[in-house]
C-alpha cells in the first residue's frame, strides 16, 4: 500500500507542492539528507512532464504521485494519462510538439527524463494504452528508527 | 518561494552588461517570467547579459531550457549570456546535461562583467 498518495490537477503551480510532499515523506522514510535534492528535483521533473503531457493533450485528468515506504527502499511513481506518451517521449523528436508550445520548449520532455535519469541510479520509464509511469527508487538507512517512531 | 527577478546594467571589460538577478524557485511554475525577462532584455536591446543565479534555491530543466532559450536570442545578435553560480545543487544540473559546456559559468558578477571572449 503506498505511503502517502496525491493526485493534482495538471496545473504548473502544483509541481511545487508535489516536490515539498515527497521531499518530506522520503524525509520520514530515511532517506539520506543528501540525497534529498535528487529526489526534489526528480520528481519536480517527472511531475513537470507530467503536467506538459496532459496539457498538451488535452487530458483533464489529474496526475497521481505515489509515494511508497518499503522495507529497504523509498519508490515514488509518477502517472500520467496520455496514452503512449512514456515511450514516444523516450525517443528524441518522437512526439509530435503539441500546439502553441514556444519554441523554448523544444525538446524540454527530453531534458527532462535525462534529468531523471541522470539523477536517478533505479528509474523505469513505463508507458501503456492508459498513460505512462516513471517510477524512480531510492535506497533508505537500515530502519533503527523503527523502534523511536513506534515507542 | 517564488520567483524574483531584479536587473541592472554594469559597465565591464568589454562594455555595459545586463547582469539579471534571479532568486528563489525556477520551476515550470515561474520560468515564464524569466523567460519574459530575458525576452524583453533582448527585444530592448540588451545582448550581453549575466545572470546571476546565487540566490536561486532550486533549478530545473524548465529552467534549463529558458536559460538555453536565452542564449539561442543573444548570440543571435552577437551575444553573450554568462552565468554566475556557486552552488553545488545547481551545478550539479549543469554537469548533468553537459550544459556546462554551453554556458560560461563563473563565481562571481565582477568576473563574469569583465569576462572577453
Amino acid at each position: 500500500m503506498a505511503t502517502v498518495e496525491l493526485r493534482f490537477s495538471a496545473q504548473p503551480e502544483h509541481v511545487r507542492t508535489a516536490r515539498l510532499v515527497a521531499a518530506a515523506v522520503a524525509r520520514r522514510a530515511g532517506v539520506d539528507e543528501a540525497v534529498l535534492d535528487e529526489v526534489r528535483l526528480a520528481v519536480g521533473e517527472a511531475c513537470s512532464r507530467a503536467v506538459g503531457l496532459h496539457r498538451g493533450n488535452g487530458v483533464t485528468t489529474p496526475i497521481r504521485v505515489v509515494l511508497t515506504e518499503e522495507e529497504k527502499t523509498f519508490s515514488i511513481e509518477v502517472g500520467d494519462e496520455v496514452p503512449g506518451a512514456g515511450a514516444a517521449a523516450g525517443v528524441p523528436g518522437a512526439r509530435a510538439e503539441a500546439p502553441g508550445e514556444s519554441d523554448d520548449a523544444d525538446g524540454e520532455d527530453e531534458m527532462g527524463l535525462a534529468v531523471i535519469r541522470g539523477l536517478v541510479d533505479d528509474v523505469e520509464v513505463t508507458a501503456g494504452d492508459d498513460g505512462g509511469t516513471i517510477r524512480m527508487s531510492w535506497p533508505t538507512t537500515p530502519a533503527e528508527t523503527d523502534a523511536d517512531v513506534l515507542s | 518561494m517564488d520567483l524574483s527577478l531584479s536587473t541592472r546594467t554594469v559597465p565591464g571589460a568589454g562594455g555595459d552588461r545586463t547582469v539579471v538577478e534571479v532568486g528563489g524557485e525556477i520551476d515550470v511554475y515561474t520560468a515564464p517570467k524569466l523567460r519574459e525577462q530575458l525576452v524583453e532584455l533582448v527585444n530592448d536591446g540588451s545582448y550581453h547579459l549575466v545572470v546571476d543565479m546565487e540566490g536561486v534555491d532550486f533549478l530545473d530543466s524548465t529552467g534549463l531550457g529558458v536559460l538555453v532559450g536565452g542564449l539561442k536570442r543573444v548570440r543571435a545578435h552577437e551575444g553573450s549570456l554568462r552565468l554566475v553560480c556557486n552552488q553545488e545543487r545547481i551545478l550539479k544540473i549543469f554537469r548533468i546535461t553537459g550544459l556546462t559546456k554551453v554556458f560560461p559559468i563563473h563565481t562571481s558578477v565582477d568576473e563574469a562583467v569583465n569576462a572577453v571572449d
